[in-house]
């Protein structure tokens, strides 16, 4: 009976109720999107490994580092894989058509990256092709290409038309490993500089480093960046989840910004339900004085109001959450380029979940505390 | 040694009122006594303190002095929490606006004393059914209050008050907001649950037709009871 009522008295004033649920969902979906988007900014720290180092020139990304320091990379303790790549910076077609693309030594760097699944023909075409080139799923299918296809680049950093002929695409192993990257040979972009950028010979943007385990990572870094010390490239050695978070740390303004506005909008929702509860039971303190005068008990008064409340929310909530899905498919779609993966964690539609439960509870902690505390005599005088 | 006959006894009762920085001295030293199945009317003017000490009576507020015993427990010594538990079981209420809750059909309204009791589902419809018969409105079980005349909410609040079995019943105004038809029809209800069911009923009212249907009367004035009207 006392859920009969609470449910009753939820849908009591159907048009204030219905508002009240659609700004929860709003609130949720939002909410659940700006979560989204903070995810997608970290997606690349997500899916980094903890037994991946990157190395680069330690005064900046942009200062390249010799080819050479490869061998004395290996011979690090605890280093099993050395890697290395090229920032390339190619656009398709037009300027907007920009995606990420780095030139890397095709064999060592597939071994380090396990997550990218790629069939076995497609890899070893790949490896072996000089001029082939390895693509994500998303890119491939976001410009419509094949594998046998040309795919030809504009560089900006290597001035130039680039062509490539695809011969894999690449799928992620796990849902956060980003399908936009573009890969190609290291050797291919190293001989095609030698006329226009002969300084440039030799040299790459980083290093990426596979150690035997993550408990090593601090003391190989260490002992990498020994090793350079006072050479005309000195190196900076991190993990790649740090080498990542450098990355976010750029843009840590607009994620706080991100942030600071998802609370807001819980804020203001919050507002809004207190609100709603605040005049139901106001409207309804006689209602309330009546159940007092035949026996029930604030537990009980309580119960009936912060159920009410979380009628409205968990409604609210639960549509928010289902209409998010849609939505960040939509916004995945208008801005993927900026955000190759985006996808809703589980751990945003817990959030979804906690922000609605604590939401409800709060919106009716102080109109539950008003119905409980008014003197009967006071409540029943408000009939009539 | 204790009167068994005695329902209510309220002795030396004072209460008073701040409004603003003013105290304004509602009753002053209130003495009563009843005996069981009486049917008392408590009348005077308004502003006379008739309502203020029929709350007094049912445990709705509490007295600055004095002490009020009802079938043997003194009501002023109450926590808040036991004087709700106290008048969940003792007493029934009769309001002048019958306050039934509108989103619940007069089955549900006369059930909902009953959710604070022990019973169980089935034995909870039984009371129900037999407290409507009582009023006679079996036949409007599931209609919601706002699908009732006046006179047919006062009755499903009448069967509500009974529905617990209470040790007294107390009604305020309770044909107060009725035409002179329902007010009889209510008012012979009242007097057949005082004379066939025994109930202890006290009546507030202003009205001194209501007044003579009730066996005993006493006036309010200014806060003071005349016994002598």
């Amino acid at each position: 009976m006392i859920f009969k009522i609470l449910f009753r008295n939820a849908f009591r004033h159907k048009l204030r109720t219905f508002l009240t649920v659609c700004g929860m969902a709003v609130a949720i979906l939002s909410f659940g999107l700006l979560r989204t988007v903070i995810d997608a900014w970290y997606i690349g720290v997500e899916a980094s490994s903890e037994t991946r180092l990157v190395t680069r020139n330690s005064i900046s990304l942009i200062f390249r580092l010799p080819l050479a320091y490869r061998d004395t990379i290996r011979r690090v303790d605890g280093v099993e894989i050395v890697s290395y790549g090229n920032w390339f910076g190619g656009y398709y077609i037009d300027r907007k058509d920009f995606f990420a693309n780095f030139a890397v030594e095709p064999k060592s760097y597939l071994e380090l990256y396990p997550e990218y699944v790629i069939p076995d023909d497609q890899k070893v075409k790949f490896t072996s092709d000089r001029k082939g080139c390895l693509v994500g799923k998303k890119l491939a299918d976001r410009f419509g290409w094949s594998v046998g296809d040309t795919v030809t680049l504009t560089g900006t950093i290597f001035p130039g038309k680039w062509d490539f002929i695809l011969r894999g695409i690449y799928e992620g192993r796990t849902k956060n490993i980003d399908e936009t990257l573009f890969f190609f040979h290291w050797n291919y972009l190293n001989e095609s500089i030698k006329k226009i950028q002969s300084t440039s010979v030799d040299h790459v943007g980083f290093y990426i480093i596979g150690i035997e385990n993550p408990y090593i990572a601090a003391e190989t870094s260490e002992a990498i960046d020994k090793f350079f010390k006072n050479s005309l490239a000195e190196t900076l050695t991190e993990t790649e989840k740090a080498f990542q978070l450098g990355f976010v740390a750029m843009s840590e303004a607009i994620i706080k910004a991100i942030q600071l506005i998802s609370l807001v909008i819980i804020f203001i929702i919050l507002i809004v339900v207190a609100n709603t509860m605040g005049m139901s039971v106001r409207e309804r303190i006689g209602e309330y004085a009546v159940l007092k005068t035949l026996g029930f008990r604030a537990r009980q008064i309580t119960m009936l109001i912060m159920g009410e409340s979380m009628v409205i929310t968990i409604i609210g909530g639960i549509t928010g959450i289902i209409l998010t899905f849609p939505a960040a498919m939509g916004f995945s779609l208008a801005v993927g380029q900026f955000f190759p993966v985006f996808n809703i964690t589980g751990e945003t539609l817990y959030l979804d979940m906690a922000v609605t439960v604590t939401v409800g509870l709060l919106a009716g902690i102080f109109p539950a505390y008003r119905a409980v505390t008014v003197r009967i005599a006071e409540g029943l005088r408000r009939i009539g | 040694m204790r009167n068994e006959e005695l329902i209510l006894s309220i002795n030396n009762v004072f209460k008073s009122y701040h409004r603003g920085s003013q105290i304004v001295r509602v009753l002053e030293n209130i003495s009563l006594e009843l005996e069981r199945g009486a049917f008392l009317a408590l009348m005077g003017p308004s502003g006379s303190g008739k309502s203020t000490l029929l709350n007094l009576i049912a445990g709705l507020d509490y007295v600055d002095q004095g002490t009020i015993e009802i079938d043997g427990v003194d009501i002023t010594t109450l926590s808040e929490t036991d004087l709700a538990r106290w008048r969940s079981v003792n007493v029934g209420f009769i309001f002048q606006f019958y306050n039934l809750i509108p989103v619940l059909t007069a089955f549900e309204n006369v059930e909902l004393p009953l959710l604070l009791t022990s019973l169980s589902k089935r034995e909870r419809q039984k009371h129900v059914s037999a407290a409507l018969s009582v009023v006679n409105m079996e036949d409007r079980v599931d209609h919601y209050p706002n699908q009732l005349s006046g006179g047919q909410q006062q009755r499903v609040a009448i069967a509500r008050a009974i529905v617990t079995d209470p040790t007294i019943l107390v009604a305020d105004e309770p044909t107060g907001d009725l035409d002179r038809i329902s007010a009889e029809n209510v008012l012979d209800l009242m007097d057949r649950l005082n004379r066939d069911l025994g109930k202890t009923i006290i009546m507030v009212t202003h009205d001194p037709s209501a007044g003579k249907r009730a066996h005993s009367m006493e006036h309010l004035d200014k806060g003071v009871l005349n016994h002598d009207l």
